[in-house]
Formats: C-alpha cells, sequence, structure tokens
C-alpha cells in the first residue's frame, strides 16, 4: 500500500497523559474481525471513548472538543502488547499523522511507520513540557519537520530533534514502501534461496 | 575478535543484504499466518497483481476467532465465520497450506509449529502476531510482525529489519517446590516492567533454564514480548533435540544427523559479548501473581499489592487507575480474594504439560461451587493426548469440562468473555483492560495457582497443597 507522505506538519495535540498504553486499549480484539484496512479509527480507544450502550464518555479525550488535532501525544511506552497493525489503522483512521510519546513498543513504531504514521520519540522532560504546554492552553500549536528531525512548540520553543532511520525517513519522504523496494532486489533474492538451498 | 550470540549465528546467517545506512533484508525461513492479520495482506498482494513468492514456507491456521464449542456447526459469529472463511480462500488461491478449523493439526499457532517439528533450531521465523517468541525456546530468531510485514514476507520471503540489540538473561540455581517457568517469566517482568527489554532480542541463559522441559522453556519466550523484547530464545540442546525428534516434519535419518551437528554450533561462545546482561536466582522467586493491569504488575503470591508511594511517581496516575479498573486497594494482599473465573489455555500454558500439571493439582479434589472453569487445550494434538492419558476424565470427575481448541478467552475474539466486574485466574499472558472481555479484570498466573484456584474458590498459594 502506498504511504502518504510527510514531509513538515503544524497542528494543534490531542493528550493522553497515560502511561503503558497498550494495543488492547487502542483498538480491543473484538474489533479486529474486519478483512480490509477501513473503519478502524471509530473505534480508537472504543473502551474509554464509549460506554456500554455505546454513548461517548464526556470525561475521555477524544469526546472532549476541547481538544482537536493531526497529533496524539501519549505518556510513556505506547503500543506495548500484541503486533495488531490495527492499532495503527485506527490511529492513521481517526486522523493521526503522529505521535509523540518518551517511548515507543517495538512492533507498534514499526507498524507506525509502515502506514504512514509518524512516532517521535522524545525526551521525558519535553513530553512533560508539551503536556503543561497543552493542559495549559489547549490551541498550542507545534511543528514536526521531518526533514530535519525536529519538534517544536511554537511559536518559540523549546524543541528538541528526534531519530528516525534514515531509511525509512526516506520512505515516508517520498511515500514508497518497503515491498517495493524488496520487488526491486528480487534477483538478490533468488541469488540467495539458490547459494542456501 | 568476541566470539558470537545464538542470536548473531542466526542473523548473520540470513542476512541477504543490507540497505545503505538502513536496516538489513532478513531471509525467514517459516512464516506462520492466522485469520486475523493476514487477511490485508492477501487482499494487498492481490491489488499489486502478485504471488506467494515461496508458498511451501508458510503455514495458516485459524486459532485466533474460532468457537471452543460445536466446532461440528458452522461459526454463529458472522463476521467471525467470514475472517475464518475469507483465510480459506486465500491459502486456496495463493497455494498455501492451511491447517484449519477441524483439521487434525488445527490449533494455535504457537502450538501446533513446535509440536508438528515445524519449528526447528537455526530458523528465522515471523507470523502476525507477537506471541511469535514462543518459537524462540528452540533456539531461533522468531518475532511478531505487522500486517503491512505479513504481506512483505508473503511477497518476497524476506524482511526489512534493523539489527536489535542483545540482552541475556540468567537465572541460575533451582527452583523451588510449586514454582514454575510461568512463574519465572512474571518474576523477570515484575523486575524490569513492560518495556525493560524494549529494542532488544533476549537470551534466556542459566542452569534453572536449561533444567526446564521445552514446554516449559516455550512459556517463557512465549513472554518475552511482556518485557517489550523484540523476542526471546534458548540454546539448543539434548532436551530441545530430544523434543523434535521424531515429529511429523522433522528431519528423518541422515538427514537428522546433519542437523543436530548443525544445531550444535549454534549455541552462544563463550566469549561472546551482550550489549546487556541480567542475573536473577531461582530461589528467590515464588508463584507469582498479577494484580494490575500490564504484565509488569505481578507479586509473590505471599506479598502485598505496593503501596502507592512505593510507586515511581511518573507511573501514579497509571497505577491508581489500575486499582480502580481492578478494585483493588495498594497495600492489599491477594491471598483469600475471591475468584470468579478460572481459564487453562492459551500458546502460554496450554499444552499438555499444563493440562497435566493442572490435572494432578485437581485429582481428587472438587471445582468450587463459585468458579467457572474454561480449560481449553492448545491444539487438537494437545485434546487428543489429553484424552489418551485420561486427563479429560480426571477433569470431569472434578466437576471440570475441557472445550474444544483455539485462542479462547485470551484475548475473547469468540464467545469465551469474562463478564464486566468479574475477576479470572488465568494462565495466559495478558491482564490489559478488557483482554478477556470488557470489563474483566484478569490475574495472570501459573497452571498451578490456577489449580488451587479453580479447587478453592480464591487466590490461594499453590504450595499449601504440596
Ligand atoms: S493464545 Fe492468546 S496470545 Fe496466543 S496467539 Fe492466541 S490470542 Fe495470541
Amino acid at each position: 500500500m502506498p504511504i502518504d507522505k510527510f514531509v513538515k506538519l503544524e497542528s494543534t495535540c490531542v493528550p493522553l497523559p497515560i502511561e503503558n498504553v497498550d494495543t488492547d486499549q487502542i483498538i480491543p480484539a473484538r474489533f479486529l474481525k474486519a478483512t480490509t484496512r477501513e473503519g478502524f479509527g471509530d473505534n480508537l480507544f472504543a473502551d474509554w471513548r464509549y460506554d456500554k450502550d455505546g454513548n461517548p464518555k464526556k470525561d475521555f479525550v477524544l469526546n472532549d472538543p476541547t481538544y482537536s488535532g493531526k497529533v496524539l501525544v501519549a505518556g510513556q511506552n505506547i503500543g506495548s502488547g500484541s503486533s495488531r497493525e490495527h492499532a495503527a489503522w485506527a490511529i492513521t483512521g481517526y486522523g493521526f499523522k503522529a505521535v509523540v510519546s518518551s517511548f515507543f513498543a517495538d512492533i507498534f513504531k514499526n507498524n507506525s511507520l509502515n502506514n504512514g504514521l509518524l512516532p517521535v520519540q522524545v525526551s521525558k522532560e519535553f513530553l512533560e513540557q508539551l503536556f503543561q504546554a497543552i493542559e495549559k492552553d489547549p490551541a498550542t500549536k507545534i511543528e514536526i519537520d521531518l526533514e530535519n528531525q525536529k519538534i517544536s512548540l511554537l511559536p518559540e520553543g523549546p524543541s528538541e530533534s528526534f531519530e528516525i532511520n534514515p531509511y525509512k525517513k526516506k520512505c515516508l519522504l517520498n511515500g514508497f514502501d518497503d515491498i517495493d523496494y524488496l520487488l526491486n532486489i528480487s534477483e538478490e533474492i533468488t541469488k540467495w534461496e539458490e547459494a542456501h538451498s | 575478535m568476541a566470539g558470537k550470540t545464538l542470536f548473531e549465528k542466526i542473523w548473520d546467517k540470513h542476512v541477504v543484504t543490507k540497505v545503505d545506512g538502513g536496516p538489513s533484508v532478513l531471509y525467514i525461513d517459516r512464516h506462520f499466518v492466522h485469520e486475523v492479520t493476514s487477511p490485508q495482506a492477501f487482499a494487498g498482494l492481490k491489488d499489486r497483481g502478485i504471488k506467494v513468492r515461496r508458498p511451501e514456507k508458510t503455514i495458516a491456521t485459524a486459532d485466533h476467532n474460532i468457537p471452543t464449542m460445536g466446532q461440528d456447526q458452522p461459526i454463529r459469529d458472522e463476521l467471525s465465520r467470514f475472517q475464518v472463511n475469507k483465510l480459506a480462500q486465500n491459502c486456496e488461491e495463493f497455494g498455501v497450506n492451511l491447517y484449519g478449523l477441524n483439521h487434525k493439526w488445527n490449533g494455535i499457532v504457537h502450538v501446533i509449529g513446535p509440536e508438528l517439528g515445524i519449528t526447528k533450531p537455526g530458523m528465522t521465523i515471523v507470523c502476525g502476531d507477537s506471541h511469535t517468541s514462543t518459537h524462540g525456546a528452540f533456539g531461533s530468531i522468531a518475532f511478531g510482525i505487522g500486517t503491512s510485514e505479513v504481506e512483505m514476507v508473503l511477497a518476497t520471503q524476506t524482511l526489512l529489519q534493523n539489527k536489535p540489540k542483545t540482552m541475556r538473561i540468567n537465572i541460575e540455581g533451582e527452583l523451588d517446590k510449586g514454582v514454575v517457568s510461568k512463574d519465572i517469566v512474571l518474576y523477570i517482568i515484575s523486575q524490569i516492567g513492560t518495556g525493560g527489554a524494549t529494542g532488544y532480542f533476549v537470551e534466556f541463559a542459566g542452569s534453572a533454564i536449561r533444567s526446564l522441559s521445552m514446554e516449559a522453556r516455550m512459556t517463557i519466550c512465549n513472554m518475552s514480548i511482556e518485557m517489550g523484547a523484540r523476542g526471546g530464545m534458548i540454546a539448543p540442546d539434548e532436551t530441545t533435540f530430544e523434543y523434535i525428534k521424531g515429529r511429523e516434519f522433522a528431519p528423518q535419518g541422515a538427514e537428522w544427523e546433519k542437523a543436530v551437528e548443525e544445531w550444535r554450533q549454534l549455541p552462544t561462545d563463550d566469549d561472546a559479548v551482550f550489549d546487556k546482561e541480567l542475573t536473577y536466582k531461582a530461589s528467590d522467586i515464588e508463584p507469582m501473581i498479577t494484580y494490575g493491569t500490564n504484565p509488569g504488575m505481578g507479586i509473590g503470591i505471599s506479598k502485598s499489592i505496593p503501596k502507592l508511594e512505593e510507586v515511581e511517581k511518573s507511573t501514579q496516575p497509571t497505577f491508581k487507575k489500575s486499582m480502580e479498573y481492578m478494585d483493588f486497594q495498594a497495600g492489599d494482599p491477594l491471598i483469600g480474594k475471591k475468584v470468579d473465573y478460572v481459564f487453562v489455555g492459551s500458546c502460554t500454558n496450554g499444552r499438555i504439560e499444563d493440562l497435566r500439571a493442572f490435572a494432578e493439582f485437581i485429582k481428587g479434589k472438587k471445582k468450587a461451587d463459585n468458579i467457572t472453569a474454561w480449560i481449553v487445550p492448545g491444539s487438537h494434538k494437545v485434546e487428543e493426548q489429553a484424552e489418551k492419558e485420561g486427563i479429560r476424565q480426571i477433569l470431569e470427575e472434578a466437576g471440570f469440562e475441557m472445550r474444544q481448541p483455539g485462542c479462547s478467552a485470551c484475548l475473547a475474539m469468540n464467545d469465551d468473555k469474562i463478564p464486566e466486574g468479574n475477576y479470572a485466574v488465568s494462565t495466559s499472558n495478558r491482564n490489559f483492560e478488557g483482554r478477556q472481555g470488557p470489563g474483566a479484570r484478569t490475574m495472570l498466573a501459573s497452571p498451578l495457582t490456577a489449580a488451587a484456584a479453580a479447587v478453592t474458590g480464591k487466590i490461594t498459594d499453590p504450595r499449601d497443597f504440596l
């Protein structure tokens, strides 16, 4: 699946200051019965977001009109647990383009990158500043500049640089995916297979 | 030059090429597929108009979504039925081997791979499922992947992967009576937390690990993902070879000798260096149980839930939320708390040794009246074996019933859901909020601790009966 290009993003944020947000919270297993990638956004954080009868719970941040934006800011260690890519599909399906946290679970990070969702890992201190700034003023904007690997609180800082694998960066900047790359080296794979059979 | 670790030996052998400044292209020996994480990958192949590159290297099973009663009937839930049927269609269309519902080899993907002898030392193994780490118990590199990566492996038999860091966790000495491999792994996670091994591939070693059976080793590697690890592994040895020998897909005759000779070269060299190394004493471990909503929130069963001030400041809001969800008080002991459900099963503890341990414990006792128990074998072969050994009968005499194989209440995608607010002692691997059903309250433990709860109706130290 070709992914959306990601170059620079300026947006307000949705804060979720909870640690260890696991994939069963991001998208509970009972919603994994679909056979396409669409529609998962409606059930993002379903058990926190809706009550038993399917009515929105007022106190959950996604139901609070004060907060909106294309960036989800989450507590330490987001995405632990299952390998379900549905978690990334739910987050992108809802409309997020980036997730900021001080720590990401491995598979979740990979899955995000494979879907054009940018995981931005920042220091604990920066994350704390971000949460505070958003709490003080929900209209606070941040800028994520992938080219320069820099995340900044607008209008005038603080900012921090973040890491990303150079190969993945290239993929995101250009909107191409791993399979395109691997299909292109098919001959090399055949050679390897011949040498190892 | 320093020697190599088990991990490095296998990894290096499977690198096809390296992307400049980027990941490696890793060749994949075995690919397991199940109904939940594969439909979008097959659809991706169709969109691109390409085939499965090496269909004979992929094995599919239906496990997550299937009922554990009445498997001879069509699946009642429409979406589940559709997904399971979709898998069958995709396998048919792309020429992939399927051990689907009612196939004699059907079962949970991480149970059938090892028991059929498909999983072998030195292999690279992936599946769109985080508990693929289970297969590492055989001395293979096995890890979970997302659906885009499933598509990648189907299309190219390779994956783009960054080499993880390596960690060795040693457990030295002898385990006390009543302490089993599930307790070891819950103990490690309680020590290092759910992110403690993120970015690492973990090798488990030490005399306590070496003394374990293959099935016990699988339980540990299975839950390595719960400490954040990319995967877990254990060096192959005589126990490993003994287990594989004679299984359906094990090498035969001269091939066998050759294979064992190769496998003997795999263990970590004495002078190899790990990025990180941890050592624990087996004698410090007691039967473990979790009190919270992630697998790191575990304690020795005789201990009490931590007090709020004992929890790291930044974690306190999460801890409080967790206590609220579980309706537990910080500082309280767990012993004596009422239990409603007992679940024995899953790719963590749904193998024959687990059923044996449970059956031996409850033999001659009775199920407590307040308990609903679901005993779910991990595969048809496990079910058959339990039948043969008289385990089903022991269970029935004590008031338990054995269901049909599948993932069941481990993730509650089928009808096996723990009702809201109920407490379950579960031998599975995740106690996340809602994992076993909306509002379900899960406490992870070993089959022995589950058995003790099943006959007493409350949290009980299994050692009281030994
Ligand atoms: S038993 Fe549970 S953890 Fe294992 S594969 Fe099934 S759902 Fe996943």
